[in-house]
């Protein structure tokens, strides 16, 4: 285990000397303070507004941040070489992967952190509370998700060699779960056969990210999720996160890293 | 004397990608025996199968058939390379790290206590003269330098054997001369050093023990004087068993 957490040490070390977490979050920042210090159309409720924009600013950057970061573990190694050496110590291609989905989901989790919280000192300047176990909720369910996002990079980046492709095709995809994954059982029910039976196939075979997505419990002050359907959604996303690592795992073990 | 390194029948073969093209056969059942406490030069001409030796004998490929072993364990098995120093030719280190810190990442790889790390660190900076530049990040070395901390991150922990691929390339006289120098001191030591070079003067000098490797198949084995008898020197020997015909009529 040591080995592992030693690898997912370089990671976050390579991710906060790399500019990309502090331009993102810089932008979040400006963009938020901008939309915040604007009273549109005179609304009492205008913090809903900014809530709303920083949470989707949040969700944005926390996914560019997990999936650039991703993307680039295992191709940038083998581009630059540095696998090497790394294979060439007392170490497998399994911790390696395993060293790699811990270092980026750490990193991930210390940007939401940093996120969340700005979240929670702009919006409780203006509403004065602090619903903070309803913001840990929302951040914890975000990071299981950005878990099964970055399993789901990595293991587009054992097939796809460059960086560039296994973001660009990861993008499309949680984007496209994110947006229509909810839906595609209804969608599949309007299609003539076999379309319909592929998208319930679909449906049924995906990961269902939005299941993760609680911004309207912060936007619109629904209150807590029951505590059971945290523990559910958590272990959902552990065993895709699983099942993804390990298929990771089958697809770079027999690798030939030379070619 | 015990075998340290070893393969047996290795076969490697590199398909193509592209659709009818011929399997590249890269190595054809090659069969080597590296003992204790001795320098192996292992020569060839460039695509004769050195680096798919060495890309075995570190994991990095896996044999088509037959198998090699380290210290009697399966390369296969990480933990054959518990007991191993690798320098590849070129650098690949993380370029964000400082020596220091890269030293004290495959340090904590190896699992060496943290005292015995710090002591290692300061006595191989001291070793490959990067003491006064130990916080500062790889990115700003110079070639040299860089190769430099190659050399100390492969003896980080103490390796029993070393596996150095072309050691010298690239580095200045002196600091070829450093290399040397360090792979004697490791041979009075009684490590095992088992190295690739196209140096066969340097190659002359340290070493054991050589083979000569060509076409992926071992055309030689033995000590320097055995392959060179009969010839002037190594060169002259080496040249005649791979076949070179100059283009220049006498």
């Amino acid at each position: 285990m040591n080995k592992i957490f030693t690898l997912a040490g370089v990671v976050i070390k390579e991710l906060y000397r790399r500019k990309d977490f502090y331009v993102l979050f810089v932008l979040t920042a400006v963009l938020t303070l901008a939309a915040g210090a604007v009273n549109f159309f005179r609304d009492e409720k205008i913090v809903r507004y900014v809530k709303d924009i920083c949470l989707l600013l949040i969700w944005i950057s926390s996914l560019v941040i997990t999936i650039v970061t991703a993307a680039r573990q295992i191709p940038a190694e083998r581009e630059a070489r540095t696998i090497f050496p790394l294979l060439a110590k007392p170490v497998s291609r399994g911790q390696v992967i395993a060293g790699k989905f811990l270092g980026c989901w750490f990193a991930t989790g210390i940007a939401l952190v940093v996120f969340y919280f700005f979240f929670a000192v702009i919006t409780g300047s203006k509403e004065q509370t602090w619903p903070v176990l309803t913001y840990l909720e929302a951040a914890w369910m975000q990071w299981c998700l950005l878990a099964i996002v970055i399993a789901l990079v990595l293991l587009g980046s054992i097939y796809f060699a460059a960086p560039s492709s296994t973001s660009t095709i990861s993008f499309i995809v949680v984007a496209g779960i994110l947006l229509v994954g909810g839906h595609l059982h209804v969608i599949a029910l309007q299609q003539p056969e076999p379309m319909q039976t592929v998208l319930t196939f679909v449906y049924y075979l995906m990961p269902h990210l939005e299941w993760f997505y609680l911004s309207d419990f912060v936007i619109y002050d629904f209150g807590r999720v029951p505590l059971l359907k945290i523990a559910e959604a958590s272990v959902y996303a552990a065993v895709w996160t699983e099942i993804l690592l390990l298929l990771a795992w089958l697809g770079f073990r027999r690798k030939n890293l030379t070619t | 004397m015990s075998v340290i390194l070893q393969t047996q029948k290795l076969r490697v073969e590199y398909r193509s990608r592209e659709l009818r093209q011929p399997v590249k056969v890269a190595l054809t059942g090659l069969d080597l025996e590296v003992h204790a406490g001795e320098v192996f030069g292992f020569l060839g001409p460039n695509g004769a199968g050195k680096t798919t030796t060495m890309n075995v004998l570190l994991g990095f490929v896996p044999p088509t058939s037959g198998g090699a072993s380290l210290f009697g364990i399966d390369v296969r098995q990480p933990i054959a390379r518990q007991r191993i120093g690798y320098l590849p030719e070129l650098t690949y280190y993380y370029k964000f790290l400082t020596a220091e810190e890269l030293l004290r990442f495959y340090a904590k790889i190896f699992g060496i206590a943290r005292t015995e790390a710090d002591r290692r660190i300061d006595q191989l900076l001291k070793l490959v003269e990067l003491e006064s530049a130990r916080k500062r990040p790889i990115k700003s070395y110079s070639k040299g330098m860089q190769q430099r901390v190659g050399l100390a991150q492969a003896l980080i922990n103490n390796p029993d054997l070393l596996i150095l691929d072309e050691p010298t390339s690239g580095l200045d006289p002196l600091g070829r001369m450093k290399v040397r120098e360090i792979i004697q001191r490791l041979k009075n030591e009684g490590k095992t050093v088992f190295f690739a070079s196209h140096e066969l003067g340097e190659v002359e000098t340290v070493c054991d023990r050589v083979a000569i490797i060509h076409q992926g198949e071992l055309k030689a084995v033995g000590t320097v004087a055995d392959i060179s008898t009969g010839h002037e020197n190594l060169e002259k020997a080496f040249l005649r068993i791979v076949g070179y015909q100059s283009i220049i009529s006498p």
